[in-house]
């Protein structure tokens, strides 16, 4: 683009097209290593807390009579009418890399293309749970291949950092998501402690963000409930860490403020602020006072820095708000 | 030539018969033509399931690029190539000259015309074309009167229909001067050519397509408002839910410029803005893939989304730049199309070097005589916007239907045109049974800024149903990728 401006539409573009791909990485990593993850002491698999995890109880309850691993399995890769399926994640990422066909490189479009047309001939036997680790396992390369070609091919100027802000707060938003509902359901009674389940539990936790051996790196023994939320949340050398999400959002917006393409546009102070100060608290503290307290703010805080953003850099009148999120929603 | 046909009869030419059309690759008796024999070699010694292999694979690669057209229903797009046949279509260097020569002449005479009837309107006043005729055309803009143009540009990129007849002669079908798309395809087209044939393509002095974008580009700074040095160029786009949006990503990127909608500009203080991460900036020429109906809901249809409020003012006062400009359908209509010889013969006191085809005006006595007597060999075209009686083809009519259309001409001579009906030429193409004939037509892209470029090629159509002549996408057409050699 001549002279360094971005079209504000299509820096919102790329902020959702690494959103969507992230979120769907996400769900495949869950949806991959819930057999283990579900079943409780007794054997039998719940799979409503992947319902949970994405507050979709209303829109799955009213298609579905219980959260089988059939129902919630259809519902998460191939149900077209549930926006957070991964197939329209993955069309929505289309939309977003379409509207940015003449900006990206060809292999970043063709590539989405492909896994999309892919997802669509799709069959319902593909997924059935004998198939489902690697369906996922595809899905997840799929994503890295897309995150990959990104990194090798996008042109490193705002649109860059634009992307890269939408993967972080997603991945915050995933990863919050996660420890609250997995921590409430895997504290463990008095007499599970440091059985064979409980274990194999915090172990599958830890691998649906291919975190086990950063873990083990870091706490060479024992694994409890404190220890892996602390790790998730706070570590920050692992790459899917909050600590690490938030300060990867402050280096982006930083240097979003220091483009001289953007005339000095900067966010204003607060919700960023708040998310690095709420990363540098120690583990126990913050069970101590309440861990889905401390979660339910972070995420307003990334609620509002997503707002920010918005408002500083994609000249959303208040007005046109509302229209915009609708298509972003849908395209 | 002798030896070149002993190989055409046992190789992929061996059952090939143009059935007494033209043949692009073989000419007028089906006998060869020099500038195609070489390539004729190459195509005979493969084998046809190779070929169609090969074929399959090029398609394959186009779905995955996205170079495609979508179709949208409730739930879901589709998205659909134009398909691509493989066997290329030749044009010789010398028919080139004549054709590019006859296309500037023409475009030329376009934008003169233009020009007056936004102005003095001298050529109505002389009475060569009848005033109502573009008056009461509906795509004439009384709001672009008296607005003048830089270079007295109005079409800045045009699409020229092109039809080769039964002796050979090429002639124009239709002039397209408000958006006309297909360049995408002819650029892309080579691209797939160069990759999946480097076999065929080797060799040849083919003239380069690719530099489409650099020649655009180059125009829309030349028609920038006065005293703009560095402008800001944009490509509005109705969005990526129109089918031509693969065009629209195409040009967007071969230029360099931002592909924008209605949404991301606004008017403010006489200036077209755009929305960006820093503010707002001003954008000096517009090439815009949108009609002249939806542009500003200000001025024209006014429930239309796609366009910007106020950019017709903006426009007016020569402040921004559209390409094309605003009310040249009046230029390409059937009803003037019939008097481009006469315009030509107006404006630059020449013989138009492109025919048209032959076409009879019905409100002038002589021709309404000879269509009336001629009814069973010729078609009847309505014209402009008189309303929809339809074609009517005389060999394919019954005695009823030329009746209704012999009355229809009796009450209402001027709403009709009408032409003998042409057989169109063929090009080898390839089906599941090996080569056949199939029709083609051509359509060459003009490029105007200060001066008119022609890009060497065009695209060309094929109607891949047997016998058909229909060559629109959307009625079982495909393309084909057009050499002109050095």
């Amino acid at each position: 683009m001549s002279n360094g401006s971005l079209l504000s539409r299509f820096a919102e573009h790329h902020l959702w097209l690494a959103r969507y791909v992230e979120r769907t990485e996400n769900l495949a990593r869950i949806l991959d290593v819930n057999e283990t993850f579900a079943r409780d002491n007794t054997g039998v698999q719940d799979w409503l807390p992947i319902v949970h995890l994405h507050a979709d109880d209303e829109a799955f309850f009213a298609e579905h009579q219980e959260a089988s691993a059939k129902a919630v399995v259809e519902f998460y890769i191939a149900d077209r009418d549930n926006p957070n399926s991964i197939i329209e994640s993955i069309r929505a990422a289309r939309e977003n890399a379409r509207s940015l066909r003449h900006l990206i490189s060809i292999e970043l479009w063709a590539q989405l293309n492909v896994f999309y047309g892919w997802l669509t001939d799709l069959k319902k036997r593909d997924y059935d749970l004998r198939n489902l680790s690697k369906l996922c396992s595809r899905i997840k390369e799929q994503c890295q291949l897309h995150t990959g070609i990104a990194e090798g091919t996008m042109f490193r100027d705002q649109a860059f950092a634009f992307y890269n802000l939408g993967r972080q707060i997603e991945r915050a938003d995933q990863l919050t998501r996660l420890v609250d509902i997995k921590y409430h359901r895997l504290l463990p009674k008095v007499s599970d402690v440091g059985s064979a389940i409980d274990v194999s539990q915090w172990n599958a936790l830890l691998r649906s963000v291919a975190g086990y051996q950063a873990f083990r790196r870091t706490h060479p023994s024992g694994m409890t409930p404190a220890l892996v939320a602390g790790f998730l949340l706070f570590n920050p050398g692992f790459p899917r860490s909050l600590a690490t999400c938030v300060r990867e959002i402050r280096r982006l917006a930083d240097a979003l403020a220091d483009d001289p393409g953007l005339e000095g546009k900067r966010l204003p102070p607060g919700p960023l602020e708040h998310l690095q100060e709420q990363t540098i608290q120690p583990i126990d503290q913050v069970i101590d006072r309440g861990l889905h307290e401390f979660l339910d703010k972070v995420q307003l805080n990334l609620i509002e820095l997503a707002e920010a953003i918005g408002n500083t850099y994609f000249d959303q009148s208040p007005l046109d708000t509302q229209t915009q999120t609708q298509t972003q929603g849908v395209a | 030539m002798v030896e070149a046909r002993i190989v055409e009869r046992q190789g992929m030419f061996k059952d090939y018969d143009p059935a007494g059309f033209y043949c692009e690759m073989l000419g007028a008796a089906g006998t060869g033509l020099a500038h195609t024999e070489a390539l004729r070699q190459r195509i005979d010694r493969l084998k046809l399931k190779a070929l169609q292999r090969r074929a399959a694979d090029t398609e394959r690669e186009l779905y995955n690029l996205g170079i495609t057209f979508t179709i949208y229903s409730q739930k879901d797009s589709i998205d659909r190539i134009l398909p691509f046949d493989v066997i290329p279509r030749v044009i010789a260097a010398h028919e080139w000259a004549a054709m590019e020569e006859g296309l500037v002449q023409r475009l030329t005479a376009m934008n003169l015309f233009l020009r007056d009837i936004y102005h003095d309107q001298k050529i109505l006043k002389d009475g060569v074309v009848p005033a109502e005729l573009v008056l009461k055309n509906t795509n004439y803009r009384p709001e672009m009167e008296g607005v003048d143009l830089r270079h007295g540009t109005y079409i800045h990129i045009c699409g020229v229909d092109i039809i080769r007849d039964q002796e050979g002669q090429f002639r124009v079908l239709e002039d397209n001067g408000r958006t006309p798309s297909g360049v995408s395809y002819v650029v892309e087209n080579r691209h797939l050519m160069f990759r999946a044939f480097p076999d065929l393509v080797e060799g040849f002095g083919i003239r380069p397509v690719s530099t489409y974008g650099l020649h655009l580009r180059d125009a829309m700074a030349e028609i920038a408002p006065e005293g703009i040095d560095d402008p800001q160029i944009v490509l509005l786009s109705p969005g990526a839910f129109n089918s031509a949006y693969f065009e629209h990503v195409f040009l967007a990127r071969e230029m360099g410029v931002p592909l924008v909608e209605g949404q991301d500009l606004i008017v403010e203080d006489d200036q077209v803005m755009m929305k960006t991460t820093a503010g707002r900036k001003r954008v000096d020429v517009i090439y815009r893939r949108i009609n002249d109906d939806f542009l500003d809901p200000e001025v024209f249809e006014p429930s239309s989304l796609l366009g910007v409020p106020g950019l017709m003012r903006v426009y007016r006062k020569g402040r921004v730049a559209l390409a094309n400009a605003v009310g040249t359908g009046v230029a390409d209509d059937k009803a003037v199309y019939a008097y481009m010889p006469r315009i030509i013969k107006y404006y630059l006191d020449q013989e138009p070097i492109l025919p048209n085809v032959e076409t009879m005006i019905c409100r002038e006595k002589e021709a309404l005589a000879y269509t009336l007597d001629n009814l069973k060999d010729l078609v009847v075209k309505p014209v402009g916007e008189s309303g929809g009686y339809g074609i009517t083809v005389g060999p394919k009519s019954s005695a009823e239907e030329l009746e209704a259309c012999r009355k229809q001409l009796l009450a209402k001579p001027e709403n009709f045109i009408s032409q003998p009906t042409i057989g169109l030429s063929v090009c080898p193409t390839l089906t599941t049974n090996g080569l056949r004939p199939r029709h083609v037509d051509l359509r060459p892209f003009l490029i105007t800024g200060s001066s008119t470029w022609v890009l060497p090629g065009g695209l060309t159509r094929v109607a891949l149903k047997r016998g058909s002549l229909v060559v629109n996408s959307s009625q079982g057409g495909g393309t084909k990728d057009t050499w002109v050699l050095e």
